[in-house]
């Protein structure tokens, strides 16, 4: 390991602790909120801030003991940026399903066809 | 000074997300319906790319990165397969 300057160790420092503790905190959640629909919400820290500042953190580190730019990170963030909406959504979405087909107290029921899309009128 | 700063702040770093590993492998084990189970496998993936991440800095080459990368995939196409099995009954209609 080559040393780095002690501002960019202590920016390091900051960026890597903060994030692996705002992915705990997450998980943490993911482990105590009570319904399945509070516990989507909470991985989605460390899918943000967890992976923004733990990639900012190596894009960093990679810079400065490599002398040139290294940004490759950001394809991570990126990647996973676009992907978790979807995933999650689609979980989401299959819960909600299995919900409503056992007839769950509390589930919405899904919206009216008429008043979220109204159908054109064929006379 | 710098270099001592690097090293405890990663081992911290990297404590810490072992605790968030155990953490949603508890919620994996006790989840009382299956999309918990999966969400939990989710979260887990995307820990395990951090810890990743976290290593690639430790040991100081780019390898982990890419290794890092098809963690995260592998987590996207999963969880997208589990939650379309959950929905439907089967992936592949």
């Amino acid at each position: 390991m080559t040393d780095i300057p002690l501002w960019a160790a202590i920016i390091f420092a900051f960026l890597v602790v903060s994030g692996a503790g705002l992915t705990l905190m997450g998980c943490i959640g993911l482990a105590r909120f009570d319904t399945f629909y509070a516990r989507v919400h909470a991985p989605t820290l460390g899918t943000s801030y967890g992976l923004v500042s733990m990639a900012l953190a190596s894009a960093l580190y990679f810079t400065l003991i490599g002398g040139r730019p290294v940004f490759h990170e950001i394809v991570i963030v990126v990647f996973v940026t676009v992907t978790t909406p979807v995933t999650l959504m689609t979980l989401a979405r299959a819960a909600l399903h299995r919900d409503r087909s056992e007839g769950k107290p509390g589930i919405p029921l899904p919206a009216p066809r008429s008043s979220v899309n109204p159908a054109p009128e064929t006379q | 000074m710098s270099l001592v700063l690097v090293e405890w702040s990663l081992m911290i770093a990297q404590i810490l997300l072992g605790v968030a590993m155990l953490v949603t492998v508890y919620r994996m084990v006790i989840g009382p319906r299956a999309q918990d189970r999966v969400l939990a496998l989710d979260a887990f993936y995307v820990v395990g790319m951090l810890m990743l991440l976290t290593v690639g800095i430790r040991v100081g080459t780019p390898l982990f990165f890419e290794v890092s990368l098809i963690i995260g995939v592998l987590g996207f196409v999963s969880t997208a397969a589990l939650g379309k099995f959950l929905m439907r009954g089967e992936v592949i209609e």
